[in-house]
């Protein structure tokens, strides 16, 4: 092989001094954008570590808006601006100092530990992929330090990572319930499913929707005929050939929980080849979506969004308050990650607040099978020895309405959380396995 | 036929004391980066052995991930948590798999070597995160290991498995650092420079590689055990080619000279990243971009010149005189 | 027969897009002998300013048929831009320096790419459909086949023929195919080395975005997807044959048709076909399939 340059030519001769420049003002560009907000105005103060993508693939979906929300949150409950009942300064009067901390750098049990051992922080709130929180989880026991998961879905966390969880909570519902519920939603309205297809990520989050779905489906809806399983890679982006399959196939029913990028570009080129006239879509994340996707959204595509949030969130003064100060501070609705992270916090205040002290032990016991309202309704803690959230969730049909050019969900169908989530002490395959046995949908 | 210490032997000898005295004073934090790092330090540097025949594997994430799932698929299906029987296991995986792995790669030089690695590391991506027992992509957990019997709980269970990732991950950086100076290692470094001659003098140049393949893949299978361990996780990230690419990186800045400089660069890299998310959590790839460029730029030996301005034992890979001594020869 | 159609086609489309997504790679490799990682940060470059500027012009409620003028306006003004820049700010410095470590430079420069386009752009989704879908479908055995979908792939036709004749049919192409061939003696032969470098990474450049641009109407641009798109390019032109143009077509079409065969009859095999497709063809002729012959020096 030719090599180049053993005589040096010219190449050399712009000074590494003119580069050097270029480079540091390229770094403190970087830097000027990333300064935080001290929040410095109460005597006592809890230091929070918070954990979401900022950089990514589910930085722009999930990540940022979750932070928003969560700078959002912070401020208001420091000034104690948060409706009632959470219109009192702080966490039982401490207010909130936060570390913001990207969920994609890489070492993620090195940097909890770092959060606890040299940042000092009282609480982690954060954690979006399943993998981190699998990872987490049995370390935080570990570190007996208090920490929240927000928004990731696994339902492994307390049915097989930690069973007997002291420290980790989780304010969320996990994954199977959107599963379950899509099913039961397919099955209220009544919609043809004699034939379902599938098209997740090939990743455990796509698998495990897709494996809830396709059981549920099963136990609702004997001898219906799965067309076709698809599994890309995740980020892939181009699904010329998946669209092919399901033009083909014509399922009648097509199960996506594709998030994010990969959701929308579905969306786009599946639209465009009329995929979904022919069959009816159900997108599991759709939410996040729909306000910008406008007319590019076919209508009745059933959405869902990971629980009662965003444009599925019950009316309320807490969720006017939230919509309307979120939108005022970032100029967009919130969208359901940001409603996750707000239900995480204001959690945190309840037990905060119920327990009168900011020591970590009164909080965590407060906490334990608290109930409180939120942006989305009512939450319990209600599984897994009260340190698994369960809520109501809803889907419903997307409708834009071009001469306002807004869109909107509409035939809402909500579901109780006992009909959608499995009963205390069961795991989520076997409860779907035994024909959601238990389950109260009245 | 034992040769005498030289220099690097002896500070890596004096570094397991040191380390595990480091242990009981630093913050725990950074314990953590320490020990964390020794595991990836571990993959590093046997990429750096194998730069040193001029071969850059962008796969090597492939043996470091064969470790952490052995040792992970030992305890959850086999109940095995013995430390020295999952380093055995893991190191004897990693060793079986690249001995086979061998015959093909061994055909192979520059970026073809660099983007077969980086192949067969992905195919193996794509198994596990399509197989729902081993958690897909979200991985599994690892129980603590014991040692021969003994289970330590709490404190002490984090300072026994500190010294234990210490102890061999030293020892692995020895081996390799004598096996680099061994007429075999020395037969890579002509390899690097020029294949054809190594032929006519009589030697296999394959063998030479194969050797080389095995032995950096089962330093890089111990290295992955380690770092399971001490994280208690593993999933198919470990094989992505991003982190297969990362290991070449810290080869190269750290400086191919000596075996303690990925090591130690690890480490360094580490603890920049960490201040990097820190300082700047929206823009650290931005920083860490820039560090690296201006490494380059201004220490063209990587971060070990630093440490050692001239490396005066072994030429290193970044020398651009490889290529050219060819040229002039021809 | 549908499927086998449906498969043809799909295997076509994907193509196109691989081929546009990495012929700016291999065109750079061939000349420079760098495997250019921030190759994924044009194409992400491209993809955004392409989707931003046809978001802003259809705000304005002009006609949808001046956005395909925006796509290579948009790539052409990153390509020159960015291009210009790392090419005169960094990579000029480094001319010379071992292979491998070229590929750590041009990871760095990847890196603060990524950040740049998140400065620049923010972390949002950025959606610029109306060229993908103002031309329409046609139906093919009942299967409606975006319009857009075959104009990429006329363009990457196109592409690849005028590659092969600016190098073939032209002074300059020849001339770069001496510097290629022989860097010290075309300097001494008078050619400006420097000059070919310099246009040859503005065009590698414009290529990666041109990727991006042309990709944009289709996906929701998102931070990252310059990632993905290196290791799929680069298995491609490995497949193909590093520095060939030629290579780099029948490269994104193998690795195509494998996509949509497995997409189509075995969706799990879809993960890793790729790679699978990258060894054996490395297997059995471990240089790619059009490499250029080299010979071995004593």
């Amino acid at each position: 092989m030719k090599h180049f340059l053993r005589t040096g030519f010219s190449f050399k001769s712009t000074s590494k001094k003119s580069l050097f420049l270029s480079l540091a003002a390229l770094s403190s560009l970087g830097l000027s954008s990333s300064v935080m907000p001290a929040l410095a105005d109460g005597h006592k103060e809890l230091k929070i570590g918070f954990v979401t993508f900022l950089s990514g693939g589910a930085a722009g979906p999930f990540g940022v808006p979750a932070r928003n929300a969560a700078e959002l949150m912070i401020q208001a409950i420091n000034k104690g601006t948060v409706p009632a009942p959470y219109n009192s300064k702080g966490l039982a009067g401490a207010s909130i100092s936060p570390i913001f901390v990207d969920e994609a750098s890489k070492q993620k049990v090195a940097d909890y530990k770092k959060l606890v051992q040299k940042d000092k922080v009282d609480i982690v709130v954060g954690y979006i992929s399943s993998g981190s929180c699998k990872a987490i989880a049995p370390v935080a026991e570990e570190a007996k330090k208090f920490t929240i998961l927000f928004d990731c879905g696994t339902p492994q966390i307390f049915e097989k990572i930690v069973t007997n969880p002291k420290y980790v909570f989780r304010t969320g519902a996990h994954a199977t319930m959107d599963n379950v519920a899509a099913a039961r939603y397919l099955m209220a309205r009544n919609i043809d499913a004699s034939s379902i297809a599938g098209i997740n990520q090939n990743y455990a989050w796509g698998q495990d929707s897709w494996k809830d779905f396709s059981q549920s489906m099963k136990a609702l809806k004997p001898g219906l005929k799965v067309s076709t399983e698809q599994f890309p890679k995740i980020y892939a982006g181009q699904y010329g050939s998946e669209i092919s399959v399901l033009l083909t196939k014509k399922p009648n029913v097509i199960h996506s929980s594709f998030w994010g990028g990969d959701m929308e570009a579905f969306v786009l080129q599946g639209s465009a080849r009329g995929v979904f006239k022919r069959s009816k879509v159900i997108l599991t994340t759709g939410e996040t979506a729909t306000n910008r996707l406008g007319t590019q959204m076919p209508d009745g595509t059933i959405i869902g969004a990971r629980g009662p949030h965003g444009a599925l969130a019950p009316e309320g003064p807490l969720n006017d308050w939230f919509r309307k100060a979120y939108f005022d501070r970032f100029g967009s609705l919130p969208t359901y990650p940001s409603y996750k992270m707000a239900q995480a916090l204001l959690g945190l205040k309840t037990a905060a607040d119920k327990a009168g002290k900011t020591d970590q032990d009164a909080i965590m016991a407060a906490l334990r099978g608290s109930e409180f309202d939120t942006p989305s309704g009512k939450v319990t803690m209600a599984l897994s020895n009260g340190h698994q959230a369960i809520q109501d969730t809803a889907y419903g049909m997307y409708k834009f309405d071009k001469s306002t050019g807004k869109s909107s969900l509409v035939d809402i169908q909500r579901f109780k959380a006992k009909c959608v989530n499995p009963p205390k002490g069961v795991s989520s395959t076997d409860w779907i396995a035994s024909n959601f046995k238990g389950a109260d949908c009245k | 036929m034992m040769k005498s210490f030289d220099r690097t032997e002896v500070t890596l000898l004096l570094c397991i004391p040191v380390l595990i005295g480091l242990g009981f004073i630093l913050p725990q934090w950074i314990v953590n980066y320490i020990q964390v790092s020794l595991g990836t330090g571990l993959v590093a540097i046997s990429v750096m052995t194998q730069m040193r025949s001029g071969l850059v594997s962008f796969g090597q994430g492939l043996f470091f991930c064969i470790g952490g799932y052995t040792a992970g698929m030992a305890g959850k299906f086999l109940g095995i948590s013995d430390l020295f029987l999952l380093l055995f296991l893991g190191a004897l995986a990693g060793l079986a798999i690249s001995f086979l792995l061998g015959f093909l790669l061994r055909r192979y030089r520059e970026i073809f070597y660099a983007m077969l690695t980086l192949a067969v590391s992905m195919i193996l991506f794509g198994l596990l995160s399509s197989t729902e027992e081993l958690g897909s992509t979200d991985g599994f957990n690892l129980a603590s290991p014991t040692y021969l019997g003994w289970s330590p709980e709490g404190e002490m269970a984090r300072y026994a498995l500190y010294i234990a990732t210490c102890i061999p991950a030293l020892l692995c950086a020895l081996l390799l650092h004598r096996y680099l100076r061994s007429p075999m290692g020395f037969v890579g470094e002509a390899i690097r420079e020029n294949e054809l001659r190594v032929e006519y003098l009589g030697t296999s140049a394959h063998k030479s590689v194969h050797i080389t393949y095995v032995l950096a893949a089962t330093v890089s299978a111990i290295g992955g055990v380690l770092w399971a361990l001490a994280l208690g996780h593993v999933d198919p990230e470990m094989t992505n080619w991003t982190t297969s690419g990362q290991f070449v990186f810290i080869s190269i800045l750290s400086g191919t000279g000596n075996i303690i400089s990925p090591l130690f660069g690890t480490f360094i890299l580490e603890i920049i990243r960490v201040y990097a998310v820190e300082i700047s959590p929206n823009t650290w790839q931005l920083m860490i971009g820039s560090i690296m460029l201006l490494t380059i730029i201004f220490l063209p030996k990587g971060l070990w010149s630093l440490i050692q301005p001239s490396s005066s034992v072994v030429r290193t890979t970044l020398k651009k005189s490889t290529k050219d001594s060819k040229e002039t020869s021809s | 027969m549908l499927t086998a159609v449906a498969i043809s086609l799909d295997g076509l489309g994907f193509a196109a897009w691989l081929f546009l997504a990495s012929v700016g790679l291999t065109l750079i490799y061939g000349v420079m002998r760098i495997l250019n990682i921030a190759h994924g940060g044009f194409y992400a470059l491209g993809a955004y300013s392409a989707a931003w500027a046809i978001g802003l012009y259809t705000q304005t409620g002009q006609t949808i048929a001046l956005t395909y003028l925006i796509i290579p306006m948009a790539a052409l003004i990153v390509g020159v831009v960015a291009g210009l820049t790392i090419e005169r700010g960094v990579m000029r410095h480094m001319y010379g320096r071992d292979e491998v470590l070229m590929v750590l430079v041009t990871y760095a420069i990847f890196l603060i790419l990524e950040d740049v386009t998140k400065l620049i752009w923010g972390t949002d989704s950025y959606i610029a459909y109306q060229p993908a879908y103002w031309l329409g479908t046609i139906e093919i055995f009942g299967i409606p086949y975006t319009v857009y979908k075959f104009l990429t792939i006329g363009i990457a036709l196109a592409t690849g023929f005028i590659l092969w004749w600016g190098l073939t049919r032209t002074r300059t192409g020849k001339l770069l195919l001496v510097v290629i061939n022989d860097r010290e003696i075309s300097s001494a032969l008078g050619i400006n080395v420097t000059l070919f470098f310099t246009a040859t990474f503005v065009i590698g450049a414009t290529l990666g975005a041109l990727g991006g641009a042309l990709t944009a109407p289709e996906i929701s641009v998102v931070p990252g997807i310059g990632a993905e798109i290196i290791v799929m390019a680069f298995a491609v032109i490995v497949i193909g044959g590093m520095g060939s143009i030629g290579g780099a077509m029948i490269g994104a079409l193998i690795v195509g048709f494998a996509r949509a065969l497995s997409v189509h009859l075995y969706p799990p095999a879809e993960l890793f076909s790729i790679y699978i497709v990258m060894a054996l063809v490395l297997a059995i002729k471990p240089y790619g399939l059009f490499a250029l012959s080299e010979g071995r020096k004593i």
